[in-house]
């Protein structure tokens, strides 16, 4: 699946290997393995055996198992043959979603982005600029049919967000009306995110509230790269949109709390925590919920994707959740080191109330605080599935 | 007399338009303006002093660990601390590793593809195979009509002087680029437990201790990164320049820069750290120490209420939208001064300091490249497009190398049981902070007032405040306007030239546009005459 590095043959070392090669066209002396095998390539550059791991990578990402994989396969195939345009706007964003995005292992950004779909419109990535960027958007917009994937807030302010002249809100509703999927990835796109925290200056609002449509919500700060690409697979796949919970999360990534999938759930139960960082219980991965962590309230499955080629995630690395996956979380679970309140804490008031109640709690709770916000101008969406009562998954 | 309006410049991160005046196939004058607000400092404003470490992360997604680690470093001379050994070995792998993709990520792909002609190398002739298998997929890309990313860019444009064959590695090496990128993310997320938006190194040091484990992860995936830095990325910047050495002579900017240093020693002090604190002025490779208290905001050309410029710890914001006029106000980006002068930042800031120093590192390595350019004995021609790209690449190597080091000093840390990674402290109830950093794009700045507890201030310059800086009550430019003057411009429908001339800042423009008012009902039209 790699691109193999090449081997470069040196003359003599110099301080900088290659600083010989002053002038003129350094070709790599290589002899590649991969590309001189005899087997054939299913998606170019992608060899069968690697591309089936990628299958198998995104069926255990999609709970399918094994059997999911020549679905799988069979929907890249397909995707690679004709690959399905991509229009990816940045609007209110730091594109860390877009950082994230290029982080992606199974399929990889080269695959993906270049390979797999046809990236058309992505600002921070695309060769084009000024005039021939425009063009190219208004291409896409020409055609319509394509998915669009919405980073960043929407700013409802006038003025506050612009690009080529034109209001973010106006550009946001143009492309939505012509695509065949939304998907918002991150929080800023599903709610406003950090910068819509109080007193929200540029009055910034999620795509589903500041422009009526129904899209697919991919929560988390940034949104987890594992989540994003099993999405688009999972839609290349089935040509619908996933389950999706009130909030418009997919079930199956957002079905969950942290706390229930936690690794260190054992450790909790059994009243063992991290009471200051950096201390033996750190070292031993004890609970990290007096240290503020929010994992009781936070629906979303980051223990099982992980990050960054599965090396990590918040919690493994000994760092409290921040609660990132909800609507609202900066304000909402502000003071990320300080204790959530109202949770019933083994060893300290016993084991009888266990995590199963604060997760039902914690979904009421924020089905009250979010409803009015998210949910208002929602409900006329694109996809014919209706979103669901709030906190309705969590009953 | 002709003026070029590029909205929106793309490969950056943000929203960024730039305005310029031609004149005999030159650029004669040229205006920045950022075109995004979202007002961090306001959302800080009475929270938990402790929440900054996470809240300015999202200032930007390209490099939330700068900000993780001012934001730390500002909390913790609040409260008088210092992160312990191993915490500070675990904050710079963190943070070296997002160099390390920062650095990749924007040579090949926000800068390169001003230099490489992706369309010409379908052209190239190559009997190796590898190159032949990348060649084979472009060239499906390009006749299936599908070019994703790379359609409707100013390919075959005349300014583009590589040769097929050069177009065609430099592309290949683009998509290994990807990989690499993700690699040195990945290093980052071992300690920090994802990137972006890093998690476990607040104020008082790290909160994830290392192991054993960690190390075994992570030395394989450093050292392929290290060995494609030496054996890829310089040669393909030895191996391009060349051929574009007309722009060593172009983008000078100011001349001044300031670094305010990077990745900490045990001393703790910014003249100490790896990359060096430091300023030259006015193209005078003579290394001054820095005097933060001589920064201050101009907001003559910003639209804001006019007022004496002051220093950012005592910065008072009035937003007030008048209209979009060159002469008078144009951006939303205020004018940052350091002792009166527009300063460039970024990685040629910290190459040039680190130079003027006798850096041990630094020096050697510029020496032989401005040799193997043919320009040896004239570090001056660094003071360029060709001298940013250039700085970026050596740095990457330098960072490289050092991180292999702090890498086995952790180990060896964590052989000897010297484990502390945290230094506790209380939150005092009156204080003040300070934070000096560098993201890969240039120094960055923190300060925060702490009242009962709570932040009752809180100030960020980032690099491209510097750099995208509009003109000051001096008239003065910025450092990108400045840089922008006298770049040729062979065809005014497809400006190239002056992509390449921006693109050698990195500019970040999340970063850049951070105070509004959020009781204002002012209409904001954006406009351009």
């Amino acid at each position: 699946m790699q691109i193999e590095l090449p081997v470069i043959q040196e003359v003599e070392p110099p301080l900088i290997s290659g600083m010989s090669h002053r002038k003129g066209i350094r070709l790599p002396v290589i002899q590649d393995p991969k590309t001189q095998a005899d087997e054939p390539s299913v998606i170019s550059g992608v060899n069968r055996r690697d591309f089936l791991k990628v299958c198998g990578a995104a069926a255990a990402f999609l709970g399918l198992g094994s059997i999911g994989i020549p679905r799988i396969a069979e929907a890249l195939v397909a995707a690679a043959a004709k690959r399905p345009s991509v229009v990816w706007l940045n609007f209110a964003s730091d594109t860390g979603c877009t950082e994230a995005l290029i982080k992606a292992n199974y399929p990889n950004a080269a695959q993906l982005i270049l390979e797999t779909l046809s990236l058309d419109y992505n600002e921070t990535i695309m060769a084009a600029a000024g005039a021939q960027a425009e063009e190219i958007l208004h291409q896409a917009l020409d055609r319509g049919g394509y998915i669009l994937i919405i980073e960043g807030a929407i700013p409802t302010k006038k003025g506050y967000g612009m690009i080529a002249r034109r209001e973010m809100i106006d550009i946001g509703k143009e492309f939505a009306a012509k695509a065949k999927a939304v998907i918002a990835v991150g929080s800023c796109a599903t709610w406003g995110g950090v910068p819509a925290g109080d007193p929200n200056p540029a009055g910034l609002k999620g795509v589903r509230e500041a422009l009526g449509v129904n899209c697919i919500n991919l929560d988390l700060c940034p949104v987890n790269e594992g989540i994003l690409v099993a999405t688009i697979v999972d839609f290349l796949m089935t040509d619908r949109v996933p389950e999706m919970d009130g909030f418009g999360r997919p079930k199956i990534f957002y079905g969950q709390t942290i706390h229930d999938q936690c690794e260190r759930r054992a450790h909790f139960d059994a009243g063992r925590f991290v009471e200051r960082f950096g201390t033996n219980e750190e070292e031993r991965g004890y609970c990290l919920y007096k240290v503020g962590c929010k994992g009781p309230e936070t629906y979303a499955n980051c223990s099982k994707m992980r990050y960054n080629d599965r090396v990590s995630w918040c919690i493994g690395a000994g760092a409290p959740c921040i609660g990132c996956a909800e609507h609202g979380w900066v304000d909402k679970f502000a003071g990320f080191y300080e204790r959530l309140p109202n949770v019933k804490v083994p060893g300290l008031e016993g084991v009888e109330t266990g995590a199963d109640t604060i997760g039902i709690a914690a979904g009421v709770a924020t089905a009250v605080g979010i409803a009015a916000h998210a949910i208002g101008t929602a409900m006329k969406g694109r996809f014919k599935s209706e979103p669901r009562e709030e906190g309705e998954e969590r009953k | 007399m002709s003026r070029i309006i590029i909205d929106p410049i793309t490969r950056i991160e943000g929203h960024l338009a730039l305005e310029v005046e031609v004149e005999g196939g030159k650029v004669k004058d040229a205006w920045a303006s950022g075109t995004l607000f979202r007002g961090f400092e306001i959302v800080l404003k009475g929270r938990d002093p402790r929440d900054a470490y996470h809240i300015t992360q999202r200032i930007c997604g390209v490099c939330p660990t700068s900000h993780a680690h001012a934001a730390a470093l500002c909390l913790e001379s609040a409260t008088g601390i210092h992160a312990p050994d191993t915490g500070r070995l675990v904050r710079n792998m963190v943070e070296g590793a997002q160099f390390l993709h920062s650095h990749i990520l924007w040579f090949y792909h926000l800068a390169a593809l001003d230099f490489v002609d992706v369309v010409s190398a379908i052209k190239a002739e190559t009997k190796d195979h590898y190159l032949k298998d990348v060649q084979a997929r472009l060239r499906k890309s390009v006749e299936g009509g599908q070019l994703g990313p790379f359609a409707n860019a100013y390919w075959g444009h005349p300014a583009y002087k590589l040769p097929p064959e050069l177009n065609l590695l430099a592309v290949a090496h683009y998509l290994e680029a990807l990989d690499k990128q993700a690699q040195a993310s990945h290093i980052s997320a071992i300690f920090g437990g994802r990137m972006p938006m890093t998690m476990t190194t607040p104020a008082g040091g790290s909160v994830h201790i290392p192991t054993v484990d960690d190390m075994a992860n992570l030395k394989p995936r450093l050292e392929e990164i290290r060995h494609w830095v030496e054996h890829v990325y310089i040669p393909d910047v030895l191996a391009i320049a060349p051929y574009y050495l007309d722009y060593a002579k172009i983008g000078v900017g100011p001349r001044n820069f300031l670094a305010w240093g990077v990745f900490d020693d045990p001393s703790f002090d910014t003249k100490n750290r790896l990359m060096p604190s430091g300023t030259v002025l006015d193209g005078r490779l003579k290394a001054l120490e820095i005097e933060p208290a001589t920064i201050t905001e101009d907001v003559t050309h910003g639209w804001y209420k006019d007022g004496k410029p002051t220093h950012p710890s005592m910065g008072v914001t009035e937003p007030e939208f008048t209209q979009w006029d060159v002469e008078k106000k144009y951006t939303w980006a205020k004018a940052p001064r350091y002792g009166g002068r527009p300063m460039e930042v970024g990685a040629l800031a910290r190459m040039v300091v680190a130079y003027a120093k006798g850096h041990p590192a630094a020096r050697p390595l510029i020496d032989q490249t401005l040799g193997a350019l043919g320009v040896g004995g004239h570090p001056e021609v660094l003071f360029s497009v060709v001298g940013r790209i250039a700085a970026r690449a050596l740095e990457t190597k330098i960072i490289a190398d050092a991180m292999v080091q702090w890498s086995d000093e952790i180990l060896e840390n964590i052989r000897t049981e010297k484990k502390d990674t945290f230094t506790p402290y209380t939150l005092p109830a009156r204080a003040q902070g300070v934070g000096l950093w560098e993201a890969p794009r240039g120094a960055l700045g923190h300060w925060n007032q702490i009242e009962g507890t709570r932040l009752a201030n809180y100030q960020v310059i980032t690099p491209t405040c510097w750099n995208i800086s509009p003109r000051d009550a001096n008239g003065v430019k910025g450092p990108i306007e400045q840089a922008l003057i006298g770049t040729p411009v062979a065809d005014a429908k497809r400006p190239l030239e002056i992509l390449r001339v921006a693109h050698s800042f990195d500019p970040c423009l999340a970063c850049t546009v951070h105070v509004i008012d959020p009781e204002s009902n002012a209409v904001y039209k954006v406009r351009i005459s």
